[in-house]
């Protein structure tokens, strides 16, 4: 029930956002109508938008209207015919004349292999450096490691991933051109976002991973494993490591369900017509639907994630599952 | 925090850096270079020349077109590339040079045939025109084509000339009225015969035929609404295989029904088309270079880091065209705000054109314009400057500006506030020289930048808008929807265009003597004749200092070597896309 209203308080929000703060600033239902048309609309086609697109409409109707569409369905009139939109119809786009959900389901896979490939290569980089890093402490490993890891927290994917494709792909042809559309394309031409993505994560976990090895490996049941003889491997996996690794699944929890909901900077970087792609050309064009759908998407999915990750801390720690 | 689009830009930026350093750095190209012809060839002239058939098209843009519904489009390049798919009573003739401007027969047999006084246009379609499945071309599906632009909410985007001038009064379209026979503004009395009823005579109605989609014939029952833009019927050379998909992209194959013999203006040479949407601006330039991508579909000119790779290696410039684009970037000055004409004056005299013309990029960015009207407009004659010079080097006349100043009875100056696009970088540049300038003379300048989306709908495209803010001058452009005095002046100083949202005339010139020659000039059969009326109006509005003229958009486009007929078209400041091969 705390998901349902957290994701009620998103769309009242956005929806807020969209309509009455334009309305505060003065924007008027033909200002909001000359958006979808073309050049120099004349008076009647601004009030052929406004009619189609209830503009006039009060708020918390146009609101209502959309909530019971996400749990009954509605349906849509394109002039000739009328589309079925089921539940849970996140409304219709009027720039790209389609149900929402069907779009965020079309790209949705894009987003997905990003955020799996990525996330793979992160937690493996990250977690290992973390590791090595923390059993060497002030060596040159560990120094240059969190040297590396400093640097992968300061840049950003816009620019790694654009030096990358600039020189990797188009200068060198180290790789091929980065062309995911789909489940059908080869996954392997994501590998430069991924490695851009992971570089950024990994240094996070890294650095996170460190420092709850650190504090771990100097706990009395460590030195006590230690005494009882076990191999020092299973000294780190198993008992260090394990006890490191529930704050990093509580922030992988939250860093995977945002990126499921959409890479934004990512897709964007390297063209990838994944959901953050579609949230982004929702907002530049002021298609409200698409903007409401990706967000509570992204919600959803951060709800979500967060939902395994709690169920996974009992695995993890047998304190939780005994608790 | 920075928007996305900021930052990317930064980050752009130091890519552009760095390439730009490689550049310097002498280091060789790794893409395929260019052809044969030299820098600039294609603006006049075919480029790779060749009908070799086969291979594939690949087509790329940021962003998306507004529809691929060809009655519900208005980019210069959606109304380009929907001639590869699509065909019309009249369209641009695929010739390169100002041929191109010239408005031919496409479906239709010959030009509109005038009858009752100017009050009917009459078409007679070409035998044996085929849609996609081999079905007959009718008259009745081009009167439904043009009775569904009737219905603007539906089909938003595209043109509204047929709403506004056929005597169709009060019909809603057929979306909402069923039954074709209520639709009186076309008569088809056979299936050949599109008689268009107009409610007066309009010269130009050729023109309004041509330079769009909306006589594209198509049966009623082929019809999907706003939805038909997702998979139109096809009438051209190629068809669509499956839906395209918004933002992301489509593919065209072969339309087997299509008759070359009907049609000189088309050619059928790759056997697919594919288009890639949604792909970055510079990541399309980077493709471009290196030949995976032919098409750049805007075609309004490659980025910054692009503009220097290409200039600076001699082996891409040849690969390279910088047409003029047809836009025209002037600076109008709104007459409702500042409505003395000397004080208006004063403003032109002291603008200082060098500024603006480097704001603009310089000599690949456009050239000094002196008429409004750009030379790609039929007719245009180049005129004589009023108040400033259309030189690369003139700095303004601070004492002429003074003096207008004193004769407007402001001798100290006055304030006022000027806007831009604050994401166009030319533009901020070009208002901040604005403001430098002025201050010369006293004229104090509040610079306020409004986002691209929203400017010319609800700032400086809103008359009451303008007038509130006390908004004296701003940065546009405009490019005619066709090649003639009509279709580039009349939206931007026509009283009568002026509206509440989404003005063009946004020096809001509401000039009686300009005003009476829009009415006269409408029936006037002779286009020279017209054209001499044209000119008169670009003088008069120059002379009321309503419009200041700045620079004719030139724009750095990029031909792979392996694109073959390449031009630019003077029609859509752009390649022909109808024509357009490969060789590689």
């Amino acid at each position: 029930m705390g998901a349902v209203g957290l994701l009620l308080i998103i769309s009242a929000v956005t929806f807020g956002i969209f309509f009455l703060v334009p309305k505060a600033a003065g924007v008027t239902s033909d200002d909001l109508a000359a958006r979808f048309a073309g050049k120099t609309p004349d008076a009647a086609t601004l009030e052929a938008i406004k009619d189609r697109f209830a503009l006039d409409e009060p708020v918390p109707v146009q609101y209502g209207k959309y909530i019971k569409s996400i749990v009954a369905g509605d349906t849509y009139d394109t002039g000739v015919e009328t589309i079925d939109c089921p539940a849970p119809c996140l409304g219709y786009s009027f720039r790209t004349n389609q149900p929402v959900f069907d779009e965020i389901v079309d790209r949705a896979p894009v987003t997905f292999m990003i955020a799996i490939g990525a996330a793979v290569l992160w937690l493996l980089a990250g977690i290992t450096i973390g590791v090595v890093s923390a059993l060497r402490r002030g060596s040159v490993i560990d120094r240059v490691s969190m040297g590396i890891a400093l640097a992968g927290v300061s840049l950003p994917v816009f620019f790694t991933g654009l030096l990358s494709l600039a020189f990797v792909v188009h200068r060198w042809q180290l790789l091929p051109e980065v062309n995911y559309r789909g489940f059908s394309d080869n996954p392997f031409s994501l590998l430069l976002p991924w490695i851009c993505l992971a570089f950024l994560y990994a240094a996070l976990y890294a650095r996170l991973t460190r420092a709850g090895m650190l504090e771990t490996m100097n706990e009395d049941y460590i030195r006590t494993a230690r005494a009882k003889g076990l191999p020092e491997r299973t000294v780190v996996v198993k008992h260090g490591l394990r006890a490191t690794l529930t704050p990093i699944m509580t922030v992988f929890g939250l860093d995977f369900g945002l990126l499921l909901g959409g890479a934004i900077i990512t897709e964007r970087t390297f063209s990838l017509p994944g959901i953050g792609q579609l949230a982004l050309d929702g907002i530049y064009q002021s298609d409200l639907p698409v903007v409401l759908g990706a967000t509570m998407v992204v919600a959803l999915f951060v709800v979500l994630a967060n939902l395994i990750v709690d169920i996974l801390y009992g695995v993890v720690d047998p304190r939780v599952r005994h608790s | 925090m920075k928007s996305p689009k900021v930052v990317t830009s930064a980050a752009a930026a130091a890519v552009a850096l760095s390439l730009g350093l490689s550049a310097c750095g002498g280091s060789d190209d790794s893409g395929d270079g260019g052809g044969s012809a030299k820098f600039d060839a294609g603006s006049t002239a075919v480029v790779n020349a060749s009908d070799k058939k086969g291979g594939v098209l690949k087509y790329a843009q940021p962003d998306d077109f507004d529809s691929l519904d060809p009655a519900n489009m208005y980019y210069a390049y959606a109304l380009n590339f929907s001639r590869v798919y699509s065909r019309g009573l009249m369209t641009y003739a695929s010739k390169p040079g100002t041929a191109g401007a010239e408005i031919v027969p496409d479906l239709a047999e010959a030009k509109g045939v005038v009858g009752e006084g100017g009050k009917t246009v009459t078409y007679t379609l070409k035998q044996g025109v085929k849609y996609e499945d081999g079905s007959q071309i009718k008259a009745a599906d081009v009167k439904y084509a043009v009775a569904r632009t009737f219905d603007r909410g539906v089909l938003r985007n595209g043109p509204s000339y047929f709403t506004q001038l056929l005597d169709a009064d009060g019909y809603k379209g057929p979306f909402k009225d069923k039954n074709l026979d209520n639709f009186k503004g076309v008569d088809t009395p056979d299936e050949r015969t599109v008689v268009f009823k107009l409610k007066k005579p309009f010269s130009e109605f050729d023109q309004v035929v041509g330079f769009a989609g909306q006589t594209n014939p198509l049966p009623q029952a082929k019809d999907k609404g706003e939805r038909y833009g997702l998979h139109p019927f096809s009438s051209g050379p190629y068809k669509f295989e499956g839906d395209y998909q918004p933002k992301k992209g489509g593919v065209l194959v072969r339309n087997e029904h299509w008759d070359q013999a009907t049609d000189p203006n088309r050619k059928q040479l790759p056997d697919r088309i594919e288009i890639q949407s949604a792909l970055k601006a510079e990541e399309i330039d980077n493709r471009l270079i290196s030949g995976s991508v032919h098409v750049d579909l805007p075609g309004s000119g490659v980025q910054a880091a692009a503009r220097q790779q290409i200039l600076t290696q001699p082996k891409l410039k040849d690969s390279a065209d910088n047409p003029l684009a047809g836009f025209h970037w002037y600076l109008p000055i709104n007459t409702e705000v500042i409505p003395n004409v000397e004080c208006r004056k004063a403003i032109v005299w002291a603008t200082d054109r060098s500024a603006l013309f480097r704001a603009y990029g310089g000599e690949v960015g456009g050239e000094p314009a002196t008429s409004i009207q750009p030379p790609t407009v039929a007719g245009r004659e180049k005129g004589t400057d009023f108040y400033t010079k259309a030189d690369a080097n003139y700095t303004g006349d601070p004492a002429k500006a003074k003096e207008a100043l004193a004769a407007c009875g402001q001798p100290n100056g006055f304030s006022t506030k000027m806007v831009f696009r604050s994401d166009r970088p030319k533009e901020k540049l070009a208002a901040e020289a604005m403001k430098q300038a002025l201050e010369r003379v006293g004229i104090k300048i509040e610079l306020a930048g409004y986002p691209s989306g929203t400017y010319t709908n609800e700032q400086f495209g809103s008359p009451a808008w303008t007038k509130k803010e006390k908004v004296g001058l701003g940065t546009y452009g405009w490019a005619p929807d066709w090649s003639t005095g009509y279709g580039y002046l009349q939206p931007i100083t026509d009283q009568d265009a002026i509206v509440d949202t989404g003005n063009s005339n946004t020096s809001v010139l509401k000039d009686a003597e300009v005003n009476k020659k829009w009415d006269e000039v409408v029936s006037i059969q002779d286009p020279a004749a017209r054209a001499k009326i044209y000119n008169e109006i670009d003088q008069r509005v120059r002379e009321q200092a309503a419009i200041i003229p700045n620079v004719y958009a030139k724009s750095l486009l990029f031909r792979p070597s392996t694109l073959a007929n390449v031009y630019l078209h003077a029609g859509f400041g752009m390649y022909n896309y109808a024509t357009l091969g490969v060789t590689g």
